[in-house]
Formats: C-alpha cells, structure tokens, sequence
C-alpha cells in the first residue's frame, strides 16, 4: 500500500506551492507502468487529505499508456506490461514512456 | 508576485499560471469564482529522489558502499546478513540498518554477530525512503570506506518505487517462493541490480527451474545478474561476496 505514501508526497508537493488555500482539483499523471494503483491512490489520497486545504478534491487521473524500444532494432512499440518482448523477439528493450508520476496542475479556490 | 504576469499574489508562494493564461484572467480577490489553475509539473516523489541523491553524493564521497536489500519476508535476507558480516567483515568493515515494521529481533540478531547495526521501525509504513536511511546513517556513523547493508521491510510491492541513495539493489527470492516471482512482481525485478536466488539447497525438494526464473529476471532488466545461494549452507557465497567487492570504488576492472 505504498499509495498512502504516495498520496502523502502529493499532499506536500502541492502545499509546497499553494500553502493553506483550498485547493478544488488536482490533475495527475499516474502511467500504466509506473507502478502506481489509481483505485488506491484515490483511496489513500481522501484520507490524506481529509484536515489539509486539499479535503475534498477532485482527483483527475491522466493514465498515459507504456511505450518501449528495442536496443537490438530499433523499434518502438506499446505495451501494457513490464515484461517486454520486441516483435524482432529481442528482450532487451527500454521503457521509454509509462513510469510517469507527476502532479501536473492544481485548481485553487 | 506571479511569476508569469508579475501581479501580486499570496506572499511566499510561487505560482505560475497556465501559458494560455497569460491575458491575465485569474481573479484577484475574493469575488473570483472560477478559481485558478497552478501548474506544477511535479514529480510526485521528487522529495525523496532528492534526498537519495544527496545520500548518494555523501556516501560516493567517503567511499561508503550501501546495498539496498529487498524481498518478501522469510526469503532469508537476516541470515543472508548474519553469515556476509561473520565472512566478509573480517576483511571489510560492515555496518547493517535493518528495517521492519516493529520489533527489534532482526537487529539483535546482527548485533549478536558484532556487527554495528540500527533498527528502523516503520510502523504502519511498508518501505524504507531515503530519510529513514539518512537518519540510519548519521546514527550509526559508519567509517569511510565501509559497507554498509540495508535490509528493506520485507515486500516484493512497495520498496521497488523508493530509491535510498544505495549504491545498488539487490532482490532476495528463495527457492521455496516459486520461480515466477520476477513476472509476478516486475516493478521489484526491472530495479535489481542483482537477484540471489537463496535457499538454493532445497532445490532437489522444490519445482523451481533457476533457468527459467533467470529467464524471467532478463526479460524485465537484461543487465541484472543472478547469482544461487545458499545462506544456510553457504552455497554461492564467494560470488556474493566478489559481487560486492566490485562495487568498492577505485577498483580498476579486471585486466
């Protein structure tokens, strides 16, 4: 459940910039790869929240898909898991998009 | 002031509006009902990533060696560390920070091999982040040059997500867990720097095919290694311990 921890890391990097004003939305980027349960991170995020200037917030969760390249050809693909196998049949590939975990905006009151 | 328009806004906080706000329509005072839009573009665990690299920084420049070490519980991480601080101690010094969610009975098993060692308490928290291991350090002081070994809460999930500043990371499985943990637990495996493979003595016992969990390890991290142990009998030992010492810096690679 390191969501909670999660949510805990975004309830400070938006107070970090917004201070005690309320906040109404966040928008986040929570990738498909990245690890990261949206279901639970709006769980733990309305626990977290409840007693700070973001209770009550609307969580928009962005949830952009994984994209890897192969190193052997060169390829660039989707995925939707983190065991990867290249059309080519190559294993040895790098995610390049998906991991993502951002807050990338807020609306205050 | 507003770092886009330069209008003044709350005292001590920065906000930069959106580019397409830059006409100026977020209200000033309280009559505005639209409410306003803070970009952020921030990583969420931007806190800790930052603290990790000043770990990091801090211990390359002493020389210090951390190992960040992860698995499920009872895969034998303790008495993987009990038997690497006896054999490997004797010729480098070796400090432990253990970590668990409560009691103290895996530090006291380190301290009984005479090995410094702090036990971090993590509560209802599931992982170690790197503030827990900066204050881990500054309380055991470890020399320059030393090694020091971080035993994660045990958990295949949570650790994968929080870098410590560790020089490495190692994932602990033991035979008896199954072969397919790297594809059950992927975020965990793609990290590794290192995969033992413990309890390896049971393997005559257990349906566990080190090829294929091998197999399974590269096709999330090519680069990761995988060593078989067995912390117990002390099968697989001396390649841990050269797998270790080549993390040492100033070592010139071989030939």
């Amino acid at each position: 459940m390191h969501e909670l921890a999660i949510s805990q890391a975004v309830v400070d990097a938006v107070r970090e910039r917004t201070g005690d004003q309320r906040v109404r939305s966040l928008r986040l980027v929570v990738g498909r790869l990245s690890g990261v349960v949206p279901d639970a991170l709006r769980f733990s995020f309305e626990l977290v929240a409840e007693g700070t200037p973001l209770e009550g917030a609307d969580l928009v969760i962005e949830e952009p898909g994984g994209r890897a390249r192969c190193r052997s050809c060169g390829t660039e693909f989707g995925t939707e898991g983190l065991v990867v196998l290249c059309p080519c049949g190559s294993a040895d590939v790098a995610v390049t998009a998906g991991s993502e975990l951002l807050v990338r905006s807020v609306e205050v009151a | 002031m507003c770092g886009t328009c330069g209008c003044e806004g709350d005292a001590g906080v920065r906000l930069t509006t959106l580019p397409d706000d830059a006409a100026h329509p977020h209200p000033h005072g309280p009559s505005g009902d639209t409410g306003r839009t803070v970009v952020l573009e921030a990583r969420v665990l931007a806190k800790n990533e930052d603290l990790a690299v000043r770990n990091r920084r801090s211990l390359a420049g002493r020389g210090i060696v951390v190992v960040n070490l992860m698995s499920s519980p009872g895969s034998g991480k303790t008495t993987l560390l009990e038997r690497t601080v006896r054999e490997l101690g004797v010729q480098w010094p070796v400090a432990v920070i253990e970590g668990d969610q409560e009691t103290h009975l895996d530090a006291e098993r380190i301290r009984a091999t005479g090995c410094p060692v702090v036990q971090i308490n993590t509560g209802a928290g599931c992982h170690l982040d790197a503030d827990m291991v900066r204050r881990g350090l500054e309380a055991l002081d470890p020399p320059d040059s030393s090694l020091v070994l971080v035993e994660n809460v045990g958990n295949l999930v949570c650790p994968a997500l929080f870098d410590l500043g560790e020089t490495a990371r190692v994932v602990v499985m033991s035979v008896p867990e199954g072969d397919d943990k790297p594809v059950k637990y992927p975020h965990m495996f793609r990290t590794a720097d290192l995969v033992l493979i413990n309890k390896a003595d049971l393997l005559p016992y257990v349906d566990f095919d080190p090829e294929r969990c091998a197999r399974q390890v590269r096709s999330l991290h090519p680069a990761a290694e995988v060593l078989q142990i067995s912390a117990t009998r002390g099968d697989g030992m001396p390649a841990w311990y050269g797998w270790l010492r080549a993390l040492r810096p100033g070592l010139l690679p071989p030939g």
